[in-house]
């Protein structure tokens, strides 16, 4: 819906604002490396946020949970790799 | 969990230097907490917690590490560990996290069940066996001559601190023994040693009382004897005694009531009360203090009531009220009043304890509630627990009726039984109980007060996976440990550094005594043993397993057995199974991987392992290895041969002579089988994400066949079955579901047989195309439990038919799950519920239906521990629910206690 305050608040700050509150927020040209790598970070901040999830892996790995946490905060910095490169249209 | 001193020197506001030393070893802590009467709290992270006392501030000559000294890249300091030096352990807190998996029986014949539970984790794993009760620590044993019938505890004067004298009555004699450095004989204390005891006391402030069939003897404080004598040639059948107060029965039921003046006399009440029938037990409570005397006399008649009889100068000896007992009294015990002097504890012939209020003003008796304590009558004995009156009730078991944390709190003892008992107090013992078991004495404490289970725990090496109990009372269980090393890599791998060192000693220089120290550094390294327990064990890097085998005995923790795996094996699950090819030979069976991978789930290679079961779980005989392609995570035994999982298909194993021979097979399943069960025809196999698969086995044509599904997912870590329409399924997220076939399921249809041969649905299974069956289960009981779920079993804690189900979490909680039996018990709850919910209990703000439907929508469980909580309402609120849900705040804890006793504690 496009804002009273008229031309200004177009779709695309819109949605800007929206992503920055909700982040993961897709759009139509959201491409497969932007919206795994959300998945991934969402995964990764579930897993460091329910202290038994976090549980079942310090114990699978036998790891410290202090060290499994900080091993997904790792993982969270680029857990699909780098973004793909922008071929020039 | 090494502990370092970090001291940082500041200059202003600015730090120039940080220096660090080494400061003890403790358990990896998820929090710690300093005190200032210096004390360190450790929360470990898993297993035990730990409170240490700082013996010392770390002022040694430990070497200390500053950042002024220049460290090259890639180098680091080194400290050598070491047992503690500045922290003292003072207290330990059990804690059961993470419970791993967990079975419940009755191996130790104990009339209720145990629960057996793999925890922890690491080298501080263990095998606990929780019993409901109190742990009880024996402080003295002493053998008695003849066989004693009752002991009592007498204070000399009113105001010592501690117990002088332990009175014990034999059929024909009395023996006074004094407490002390030692306990020794008395025979100048004023009681009178050439009969049986009835009862005897502390009377006044500092006289002495004792009741015997014969007479009473008054002790006064300058050893004058004052006697009084039973009439003609009646006895005293049976009395009640408290601080100023004696009131006796004669043989036949004719009451006697004596009380104490101010000047210390005791003096006899003139008429004497003649009861309808003969009395079997008497009560008398505390003078309540600033008070003359207590006003009622509890009288147990053996005509199955108690009556209340007023002890008031106005109407000394005058009936107040009266009260039905379903069974007869027992008069063997001792007391009947208990804590707050308010309620009356009687024990019955039945082996009941019956319970009720005593109104304080009318002495009317009212809310009797009812607890069957054993087989036996039940004996009732006034002791003292944390200050106040406590009762301990004797039936074929003991039991404990104390207050704690202002909540009442009927436990039984794990103890033998007893015979007598009365409470102890001295300077070793404060609070203790003297009792009489079989001609000997026992002084026993009380430990752990307020807990529901006492533990025994029993050391593993690594963290254990899986367990399964044999009627023998043997256990067969797996550990498995990943970045962990087996015994033989890790003496290998020491072995490998002492040589490296050598060599490098050798290759620096030859200067003979360089050589001889690095000899002796190698041989002290090589015979270093840390323990893991404390220091953790050494981690060789990801990929490396090391797992064992080991039968042992639960109840007393000894290894008959333990089979380890090579290097880089984990065992994955266990089964014990006959096969109808044998019917006479049970098999272990363990699937093994080799080389597992855990993320991307990966597996070198898979073998089904099966040892024959010599004895009754003696031992096990290595018979013959299977190779599989994938991870046989669940196994679980079905028609005379063995379900096993490979992966994400099911198979269907026969035992041969050299292998395990494969029989039927069906890839229906989408991802991987985590678990499996079977009722008659029926299987469920477990997915790891995409929840429960109902399959039949078709004989006729040798197939598994898929019939219903579910339409969720979940990500599934225990099933139980139920009956053979539902089952029970625990998540990883924290939920419990109870899934339900709907009532029309078909398994079978008849017309679909044709070329494709297989059940409705199944057009869907090609290649696990959808993989998704046309009808699906119901879940009938969604609910968050908040923690994710290890086990679930189907089992009954109290002895009798009631069957609950239990779970245990990652978390280490231990939980049950009632099924109610009637709409109106129903109805009740889901409204007490309500009410509660409305009430905002939650500290974190939560709410609480949106916490229990977290996941899935909560339907048809109520949550019982909310329930609960309606006790520690205020009274005012207490009330507004109660007459909400037409009923008084007494009669809702009743039915809260009785719910609860009814299938647990």
């Amino acid at each position: 819906a496009i804002s009273v305050m008229g031309e200004r608040f177009n779709v695309h700050t819109q949605l800007e604002h929206l992503q920055a509150k909700y982040v993961g927020t897709g759009h139509a040209d959201t491409n497969k490396w932007e919206w795994l790598t959300n998945q991934h970070r969402d995964t990764c901040a579930s897993v460091q946020g329910h202290p038994d999830l976090l549980n079942m892996i310090a114990i699978a790995e036998n790891e410290s949970r202090a060290r499994v946490r900080f091993n997904l905060m790792e993982k969270m910095l680029q857990p699909c790799g780098p973004p793909p490169e922008k071929t020039e249209v | 969990g090494d502990v370092f001193k970090l001291t940082l020197e500041t200059d202003e506001d600015l730090v120039t230097e940080i220096r660090l030393k080494y400061f003890d070893t403790v358990p990896v802590a998820a929090s710690m907490c300093v005190l200032r009467t210096g004390f360190l709290f450790v929360a470990s992270e898993f297993g035990n917690h730990y409170l240490y006392q700082i013996a010392h501030l770390g002022d040694d000559d430990e070497p200390t590490f500053s950042s002024a000294i220049p460290l090259d890249q890639g180098d680091t300091f080194y400290f050598a560990p070491r047992p503690l030096r500045n922290l003292v352990m003072v207290d330990e807190l059990d804690s059961l996290c993470p419970v791993m998996d967990c079975q419940v029986a009755d191996l130790a014949r104990e009339d209720s069940a145990q629960l057996f539970t793999l925890c922890g984790r690491g080298p501080r794993s263990s095998l606990r066996v929780l019993r409901h009760g109190l742990e009880i620590s024996e402080m003295a044993v002493s053998d008695l001559p003849g066989s004693p019938n009752a002991v009592w505890t007498v204070k000399r004067f009113s105001d010592e601190e501690f117990d002088s004298y332990i009175v014990v009555s034999f059929v024909n004699a009395t023996l006074v023994l004094s407490i002390g450095e030692t306990v020794e004989e008395v025979t100048d204390s004023g009681f009178l040693g050439t009969t049986p005891t009835l009862q005897c006391g502390q009377l006044g402030a500092d006289a002495l009382v004792q009741v015997y069939p014969d007479g009473i003897r008054h002790i006064r404080a300058d050893k004058r004897i004052n006697e009084w004598r039973a009439p003609g040639k009646r006895i005293i059948a049976r009395c009640a005694v408290n601080q100023r107060q004696v009131a006796i029965a004669l043989a036949g039921g004719e009451l006697v009531y004596f009380e104490m003046d101010a000047a210390g006399q005791l003096n006899e009440y003139t008429e004497r009360k003649d009861m309808s029938a003969d009395v079997v037990c008497m009560a008398l409570g505390r003078v309540p203090p600033g008070e003359q005397r207590c006003r009622f006399l509890a009288v147990g008649l053996s005509d199955n009531t108690v009556r209340i009889v007023s002890l008031d100068p106005a109407d000394c000896l005058a009936p107040l009220s009266l009260q039905a007992l379903p069974a007869p009294p027992d008069g063997g015990g001792d007391v009947g009043w208990s804590a707050g002097t308010h309620y009356l504890n009687i024990g019955l012939q039945n082996g009941v304890l019956l319970r009720a209020l005593i109104d304080p003003v009318t002495g009317d008796l009212s809310d009797t509630r009812t607890r069957y304590l054993g087989s036996r009558p039940v004996k009732l004995f006034r002791v003292f627990v944390q200050g106040s009156e406590a009762v301990l009730a004797i039936s074929s078991r003991s039991w404990l009726y104390y207050t704690y944390q202002s909540r009442f709190h009927l436990t039984p003892l794990s103890y033998g039984s007893l015979e007598f008992a009365s409470g102890f107090s001295s300077e070793q013992c404060l609070e203790g109980i003297v009792a009489i078991s079989a001609s000997t004495l026992r002084i026993l404490s009380l430990e752990k007060l307020g807990t529901v289970f006492n533990q025994v725990t029993f050391p593993l090496q690594y963290t254990p996976r899986r367990l399964l109990l044999h009627e023998s009372g043997q256990a067969v269980l797996i550990e498995t440990e990943h970045n962990a090393f087996t015994e033989d890599s890790k003496q290998q791998k020491k072995r490998q550094i002492a040589q490296e060192m050598l060599e490098q000693a050798g290759a620096d220089g030859d200067r003979s005594g360089d050589a001889q120290l690095v000899r002796e550094m190698a041989a002290a390294f090589l015979s270093e043993n840390l323990p893991e327990p404390v220091f953790g064990a050494p981690k060789p890097g990801a990929g490396m397993w090391a797992s064992v085998i080991r039968v042992m005995r639960p109840l007393t923790g000894q290894t008959a057995q333990i089979i380890r795996l090579q290097q880089n094996e984990a065992a994955l699950s266990i089964c014990l199974c006959r096969f109808a090819c044998n019917p006479m030979e049970s098999y272990l069976l363990v699937g093994i991987v080799k080389d597992m991978t855990l993320a991307p789930r990966s597996v070198g290679g898979a073998v089904l392992r099966t040892y024959r079961v010599v004895g009754a779980l003696e031992r096990l005989d290595f018979l013959h290895e299977t190779a599989v392609e994938d991870a046989p995570q669940a196994m679980c035994p079905f028609q005379g041969r063995v379900l096993v999982s490979v992966g994400r298909v099911l198979r269907i194993y026969d035992l041969g002579k050299q292998k395990m021979l494969r029989k039927c097979e069906t890839k229906a399943l989408p991802n991987y089988i985590v678990s499996v069960a079977a009722f008659g025809d029926r299987v469920v196999a477990a997915d790891v994400q995409e929840s429960v698969f109902w399959m039949r086995y078709r004989a006729s044509d040798n197939q598994l066949l898929v019939f219903a599904d579910d339409s969720l997912p979940r990500w599934v870590t225990c099933l139980a079955m139920l009956d053979q329409f539902s089952v029970a399924v625990g998540d990883k997220f924290g939920n419990i579901s109870v899934l339900r076939l709907p009532p029309d399921a078909v398994e079978d249809d008849a017309d679909d047989v044709g070329d494709l041969g297989s059940a409705r649905g199944s057009l869907f299974d090609r290649g696990g195309l959808l993989g998704s069956s046309s009808q699906k289960c119901v879940a009938e009981c969604t609910f968050h439990v908040g923690e994710a779920l290890s086990s679930l079993r189907k089992t009954s804690l109290v002895p009798g038919e009631n069957d609950c189900l239990l779970y245990t979490t990652i978390s280490g909680s231990v939980g049950i799950a009632l099924p109610l039996a009637s709409k109106e018990e129903h109805d009740l709850f889901q409204h007490l519920e309500l009410h509660l919910r409305s009430q905002h209990l939650s500290l974190l703000g939560r709410d609480h239906l949106q916490f229990r439907s977290m996941y899935f929508p909560n339907r048809r469980v109520i949550d019982g521990d909310l329930c609960e909580m309606f006790n520690n309402l205020e009274p005012a609120r207490q009330k507004e629910i109660a007459q909400e849900l037409d009923r008084t705040p007494s009669e809702l804890s009743k039915k809260l206690e009785d719910i609860r006793t009814r299938f647990a504690f």
